[in-house]
C-alpha cells in the first residue's frame, strides 16, 4: 500500500506511532534512569524521567550481593555453545532433509518435527530425571544438551532445511560432477550460500538460551551455577521484598549489552528474521 | 572372499549408497538427539504419570490411571484451565492484530520509518527476565504507571494484586515483549504482495479499507496462520512471567498450566502427578496444533 501520502497524514501517522511508542521504550528507559537514582527516589511523586540525584553504588552492590560477574560469564558462555551447536546441528540436519536422498528420509523428518510439537515443559520432569541419574544436576549440561540437540534445535532445522530447498541447486551439481563428497558440498558450496539463515538461527537461538528460565531453576541449585534471568529474581532483602535499584541496575547490565548489538546489527537481525523459512 | 571381490562388477559404494551413508551422518546428531531428550523423557512422562510418586516421602508405586482420575476431580484444574485459555486468546487476538497493525505502519512510505522499526523491535532482544522486572517495577501499586495516571487524576488500581488486572498485566507486558517478532514477519508479508494489485483495485474503485480485507488479508493468510500457530504454542509454554509478575497469583487467578506443572513436581514433589499433567499439556498443544493446520486448508488462501 505505498502510495504517496498527504502531509496531513503523515503527521498523524508519525504521531501515532509515537504514542504506540512508549509502552515499548519507556520501560527500558525506566530501567536504566531507575537503576542511579537512590533507594529513596525510586518510588518518587510525581515520578521523575530523569533521576535528581545520582547513585551508582548501586552497580557495585550488584556485585556484592551476588557472584554476578561468574553468573554472567556462565550466561554468556552457556548462549555461545548452544548457538554454535544448534548452527552446526541443524544446518547438517536441514540439508540432508532438504538435499540428500536416503531411504526414510521423511518418515525421520516427520519424527524430527515431532520435537515443535513437545516443547520441553511437558518433558521437563523426565530430563530432571535422566540428568539427576547421570549427575548432571546443579551443571550446565542440561542447559548446553537439550537445546542443541532436543526440541528447541527442530525450528533451527525447520528454517535450514527451507532454505536450503529453495536454494538453486546448480553449484551442487557441477561440484559433484568434479568429484566433490557430500560433506565437502555442504561444507564449501552450500553453508557458505547459507549465510542469511545461519544468522536468524544464530539470532533467535541465542535469544533462547539467554532468556531461559524455566530449566535454569529446576537444574541449578548453587548461585554459582547461576544464569543471568535465575541470578535477576534472588536481589532480595531479608524479608524476601525485592531491592529495586539494585534488581534494576542488573537487569541494566542484563539487557544493554545485547541491545547495543542489536541497534548495531539491527538490518541484519531485522532481515535475517524476515527473509528465512519463517515467511511460510 | 577374494574370489567373491573379483567376480564384484559393481563396487559397493555406488553413489547413491554414498549419498545414503552421507544423509544418515548428517542427521544423526539431530535424531539421535530427538530421541534422547525428546522420544524417550515422552514416554517416560506418560509412565510417571501411571505412578504415584512422592520423591520427599520416596515412595513410587504404579496406580494405573489414579492421576488421572485426580486429573478429572482436580478442584484447582478448571481453573488453571480458564487462565491458560484467557492468557493465550487474550495473548494471541492481541499479538496478532498489534503486530499487523504495527506491520501496516512500517510499510508506509515515511523518513526516518527504520527507526521506529528498530524500537517496536527493541523489547525482543532485551532479556525477558529483566524486561519483566522492570515492568513488575513499573506496576506497583507505588509504581511508575499508577504514578503518571495519578498526574491525570485517575487512580490506578494495584495492578499486580487484583486478579482480573493481574491477567491484563501478564497478557500485557508478553505482547509488547513479543509483538516485534510477528510484527517483522508481517511486514516482509505485505512487502510481498505485488503492487500492481492494488493499483488495479484503485482503477476499480476501491477505497483503503476494501483493498486491505480483499488484497492484503487473503495474500497474507498465510503468514498469519504460521504466526498464530507459533504463537499459540508459545503462549501455552508462559512461564517466566508469571513466575515474576505473580507466581501464579492473587489466589490462582494468573496459574496457568505450566506454572501450575511446576508446582506441582518441583515445589510440592508430586512427580507423577505432575507428569500427568504434562501429557495434558501436550495433547493441548497437540490438538491445538492439528486444529490449525486443518483449518489451513479451509481459510488460507494460496497463488497457485
Amino acid at each position: 500500500m505505498k502510495t504517496d501520502l498527504s502531509p496531513r497524514i503523515k503527521v498523524a501517522l508519525y504521531g501515532l506511532m509515537c504514542v504506540l511508542l512508549i509502552p515499548f521504550v519507556f520501560p527500558t528507559w525506566w530501567m536504566i534512569t531507575s537503576s542511579v537514582k537512590p533507594i529513596s527516589d525510586i518510588f518518587a511523586f510525581p515520578p521523575d524521567l530523569w533521576p535528581r540525584r545520582f547513585d551508582f553504588s548501586t552497580y557495585a552492590q550488584v556485585f556484592e550481593l551476588q557472584p554476578f560477574a561468574r553468573q554472567y560469564w556462565n550466561s554468556a558462555y552457556i548462549a555461545a555453545i548452544v548457538t554454535a551447536g544448534t548452527m552446526i546441528v541443524s544446518s547438517m540436519a536441514g540439508y540432508a532433509f532438504a538435499r540428500i536422498k536416503f531411504p526414510f528420509s521423511n518418515a525421520i523428518f516427520m519424527v524430527v518435527l515431532l520435537g515443535l510439537l513437545i516443547p520441553s515443559e511437558v518433558t521437563i520432569v523426565p530430563l530432571f530425571q535422566m540428568f539427576l541419574g547421570w549427575g548432571m544436576i546443579n551443571t550446565h549440561w542440561p542447559l548446553i544438551l537439550v537445546p542443541i540437540f532436543g526440541a528447541p534445535s527442530v525450528f533451527a532445522t525447520f528454517v535450514m532445511r527451507q532454505f536450503f530447498i529453495a536454494l538453486p541447486t546448480e553449484l551442487e551439481e557441477a561440484a559433484r560432477v568434479d568429484g566433490l563428497g557430500r560433506f565437502k558440498i555442504f561444507w564449501i558450496i552450500a553453508l557458505p550460500l547459507a549465510k542469511p539463515a545461519l544468522g536468524a538461527v544464530a539470532i533467535f537461538t541465542f535469544l533462547h538460551s539467554w532468556n531461559l528460565y524455566l530449566e535454569p531453576i529446576v537444574f541449578l541449585s548453587s548461585t554459582q551455577m547461576f544464569t543471568l534471568p535465575q541470578a535477576l529474581t534472588q536481589f532480595t532483602d531479608a524479608y524476601g521484598g525485592a531491592m529495586w535499584n539494585i534488581q534494576l541496575a542488573a537487569a541494566t547490565m542484563t539487557a544493554i549489552p545485547v541491545l547495543l548489538v542489536f541497534i548495531v546489527a539491527q538490518k541484519q537481525f531485522v532481515e535475517g528474521l524476515a527473509h528465512t523459512g519463517l515467511k511460510g | 572372499m577374494s574370489l567373491a571381490t573379483e567376480k564384484e562388477t559393481r563396487p559397493f559404494w555406488t553413489i547413491a549408497r554414498r549419498d545414503a551413508a552421507a544423509g544418515y551422518l548428517f542427521i544423526a546428531p539431530q535424531l539421535i538427539g530427538i530421541v534422547i531428550f525428546v522420544l524417550i523423557p515422552l514416554g517416560l512422562v506418560f509412565w510417571y504419570s501411571l505412578h504415584e510418586w512422592n520423591v520427599l516421602a520416596n515412595s513410587f508405586n504404579y496406580v494405573g490411571a489414579a492421576n488421572y482420575q485426580m486429573l478429572l476431580a482436580d478442584p484447582s484444574l478448571p481453573q488453571v484451565l480458564t487462565a491458560s485459555a484467557i492468557f493465550s486468546a487474550g495473548l494471541v487476538v492481541l499479538n496478532l492484530s498489534l503486530a499487523l497493525l504495527l506491520a501496516v505502519l512500517l510499510d508506509q512510505k515515511l523518513k526516518g520509518i527504520v527507526v521506529f522499526r528498530t524500537l517496536f523491535f527493541s523489547p525482543v532482544v532485551v532479556s525477558l527476565v529483566a524486561w519483566t522486572i522492570v515492568w513488575s517495577f513499573l506496576l506497583q501499586n507505588n509504581g511508575g504507571i499508577n504514578g503518571m495516571l495519578s498526574a491525570f487524576g485517575i487512580e490506578g488500581p494495584n495492578w499486580l494484586r487484583t486478579p482480573t488486572t493481574a491477567m491484563i498485566s501478564v497478557v500485557v507486558v508478553q505482547v509488547f515483549k513479543n509483538v516485534g517478532l510477528n510484527m517483522i514477519l508481517f511486514l516482509a508479508a505485505l512487502q510481498g504482495v505485488p503492487k500492481e494489485l492494488y493499483e488495479a483495485a484503485r482503477v476499480d474503485g476501491a477505497g483503503a479499507f476494501k483493498q486491505f480485507r480483499r488484497i492484503t488479508l487473503p495474500l497474507i493468510s498465510p503468514t498469519i496462520l504460521l504466526t498464530s500457530i507459533i504463537t499459540i504454542v508459545g503462549s501455552l509454554q508462559v512461564f517466566a512471567q508469571i513466575a515474576v509478575l505473580t507466581q501464579g497469583g492473587p489466589g490462582m487467578s494468573t496459574t496457568v498450566l505450566v506454572y501450575y506443572l511446576y508446582q506441582q513436581a518441583f515445589q510440592f514433589h508430586f512427580f507423577g502427578y505432575g507428569s500427568t499433567l504434562s501429557i495434558l499439556l501436550f495433547v493441548i498443544v497437540a490438538v491445538l496444533t492439528f486444529a490449525q493446520w486443518q483449518l489451513r486448508k479451509r481459510v488460507v488462501f494460496y497463488e497457485n
